[in-house]
């Protein structure tokens, strides 16, 4: 089922959770709600759900309004990040808890409870757990178990609050395939939140990011990395560097390179701009490429497994920054603390830090959300 | 531990303390009450409490405890519920309001009863009119236990609803529980051991109470009188093996909720624990897992 959210405004006594946000997503999408915390993407969830209502603006599953309907009746699979069990049922009674408190017309007989719970335990792979209690489980284990009475009462859409947040990694990596996996299975609308970047880039087919009660951009994992739409997306999605200048007739000068920008020539004069680029485009030489390179030195190498990570300061401005590079171009290069080396930067985004009286347009289109 | 002991004399001198504290202020009493009870020979007891006047005082104190009771744990959960689930203009006076009984003495409170539906009181009047008894009655009796009696179940189940938060209650109604159906199966079981505690502490205070119900009852033998007050008249008649025998049911009473309330305490700890050791127990299993895996990658 389709969910859209149409200027939704929602703000508790003194701060606003989220203003004028709009949101649309598709059936059948595995949807990831990233944002750092406080950015509002749990509220944007629980008024999906209907557990809060917002002020203004309108949610709509399939094109129909559900504003004002309540919980009960939005049919909506809610997982909450610290699972929700009832503690005094066991695992069989969690499960059946949303077909047992049926009306009697539409509850299932007693054989079909049996059947369905079964079922479910058999799909989340906790088969011979159904007399254990909440306490007596594992906290993978007991997540799975919020996700199977989530799914009891086949929900329209699922809503996973922080799922693996209070998982250690290993049992976060195996949940988030497993999920990926009934995902593809079920073939439900799932949408979700998380903080954890890598989490949405690898588990999600559209991602959504968020901050400050606000929709930053929404894309494919793909397009988010490659083309953040503003800085705090590129900032939030994994390591960057940043290189300060000055924009001058839409070009930027950081050592010996110059820079193109796409901030139109049209605005003319000079003001200050703010480089953006991740640590795996900055490519080091060992000697200079001509008119590109910044000469930098090595503050410190860290080996992290299938990457070095330098810690590098230009020469010239001392500002500091990071590369990445492969073990294998580490070692060609014979890489030594102190040493200095030649560095070229790719796929550097600029973004103007105040905007000018007459705002050239910026890099990216200016952020109408839908996906 | 060890920096956390003290020298053993300072440790047998604090308990030596702690229990001659206790038998002096609690276990002496009791002692006294019974042997004082008894002093006069077991026909004696036997006729206090089986007096028509002593009957009629336990009938009442039952009586009164079995309308209060019920009264006080359906208000109890119902404000606790309000309070610990949901946030609410006045929240705060509320929870002011239901602490008034304890900050407010008994006598005053009874005296609140009388100044409202006395003869001269407010009501009064009205309720002559109409013909209907309270100060000096059974109502009045009832109205002021169920005042005094007032906070137990809800003091003893506001911490612990909202130290279990609504998640549960939230899971509940997502899944589509009605309200009823939420708090019948999901908040009531959670919370039932406390709600059990609140009303042994709330029984016990109501057929224990004197200064309130003093003030309205009356002191009409046979009519209006509770075990307590039927205790103090026997006593200011200088009946001293009669006051004493009928307070020895009393005695009695307290006895009995002391040690239900400990075998709850001990059940609830109990199934703590269990829950904790279980952990545990999982915990060392996938210790041994690992080990193993760990030995045996090292054959390989």
């Amino acid at each position: 089922m389709s969910i859209e959210v149409v200027n939704i405004t929602k703000s508790y006594k003194n701060f606003t959770a989220l203003s004028d946000v709009s949101l649309q997503i598709p059936e059948g999408e595995l949807v990831a709600l990233l944002g750092p915390s406080g950015s509002g993407k749990t509220t944007l969830l629980r008024l999906i759900a209907g557990l809060e209502q917002p002020e203004q603006g309108s949610i709509l599953f399939n094109g129909e309004d559900n504003t004002d309907r309540d919980v009960r009746e939005r049919q909506v699979g809610f997982v909450f990040q610290h699972y929700a069990l009832f503690r005094h049922m066991n695992i069989f009674d969690n499960i059946a808890f949303g077909l047992t408190v049926r009306p009697r017309k539409t509850r299932p007989s007693k054989q079909e409870i049996h059947e369905r719970v079964h079922s479910l335990l058999k799909l989340v792979q906790l088969e011979g757990l159904a007399h254990r209690y909440p306490s007596q489980l594992s906290g993978g284990q007991r997540q799975r178990v919020a996700l199977a009475r989530a799914l009891a009462v086949e929900p329209k859409f699922l809503l996973l609050d922080e799922p693996f947040g209070a998982l250690d990694t290993k049992v976060r990596q195996e949940l988030r395939r497993w999920l990926r996996h009934l995902h593809g299975k079920l073939g439900l609308t799932i949408l979700f939140v998380t903080h954890d970047q890598e989490e949405a880039m690898e588990l999600a087919d559209q991602v959504v990011v968020m901050n400050e009660g606000r929709v930053e951009q929404v894309g494919s994992p793909e397009e988010i990395y490659n083309h953040p739409g503003n800085p705090f997306v590129y900032s939030f999605l994994g390591r960057v560097n940043l290189f300060h200048g000055r924009i001058r007739e839409g070009k930027v000068q950081l050592g010996e390179a110059e820079f193109e920008t796409q901030w139109a020539q049209k605005a003319g004069g000079e003001y200050p701009a703010v480089g953006y680029m991740r640590p795996h485009d900055v490519e080091i030489t060992l000697t200079p490429k001509a008119g590109q390179s910044v000469q930098a030195q090595i503050r410190h190498i860290s080996l992290l497994g299938p990457i070095v990570r330098l810690d590098l300061q230009r020469l010239d401005t001392e500002e500091v920054f990071e590369a990445e590079l492969t073990r294998q171009r580490f070692s060609e290069l014979a890489l030594k603390d102190k040493g200095i080396v030649y560095v070229t930067l790719h796929n550097l985004s600029f973004y103007v830090e105040s905007t000018p009286a007459i705002a050239p347009s910026p890099t990216a289109p200016p952020l109408r959300i839908s996906i | 531990m060890k920096h956390l002991t003290e020298p053993r004399f300072v440790r047998w001198l604090l308990i030596g303390l702690a229990m001659l504290f206790l038998s002096l202020f609690l276990i002496l009493p009791l002692i006294a009450v019974f042997t004082e009870a008894f002093k006069q020979g077991a026909q004696v007891f036997a006729d206090a409490i089986t007096e028509p006047e002593t009957l009629s005082a336990v009938k009442l104190t039952l009586f009164v405890a079995a309308i209060s009771v019920p009264l006080n744990v359906t208000f109890g959960i119902a404000a606790a519920w309000a309070i610990a689930k949901f946030s609410f203009r006045g929240k705060n006076v509320l929870l002011t309001l239901i602490d008034l009984p304890f900050a407010v003495s008994p006598v005053i409170a009874g005296l609140v009863f009388v100044l409202l539906f006395g003869s001269r009181g407010v009501l009064g009047p009205w309720l002559e009119a109409t013909d209907i008894k309270i100060i000096f009655a059974v109502p009045g009796i009832v109205l002021a236990t169920t005042f005094v009696t007032f906070p137990f179940v809800a003091r003893e189940l506001i911490p612990i609803m909202e130290a279990q938060g609504k998640d549960e209650e939230e899971a509940a109604v997502s899944l589509g529980a009605s309200g009823w159906k939420t708090f019948v199966r999901v908040t009531l079981p959670n919370v039932k051991w406390g709600l059990l505690y609140g009303v042994i502490l709330c029984n016990a205070r109501a057929m224990g109470e004197f200064g309130a119900v003093s003030v309205v009852s009356g002191h009409i033998r046979g009519m209006t009188n509770t075990l307590p007050l039927h205790v103090e008249i026997l006593y200011n008649e200088y009946q001293f093996a009669a006051a004493f025998a009928v307070a020895t049911l009393l005695a009695v009473l307290a006895l009995v909720t002391l040690i239900v309330k400990s075998l709850i305490e001990w059940k609830t700890e109990k199934q703590q624990s269990e829950a904790e050791e279980h952990h545990h127990y999982e915990g060392q299993e996938r210790e041994t897992y690992e080990h193993r895996s760990r030995e045996h990658n090292q054959v390989v």
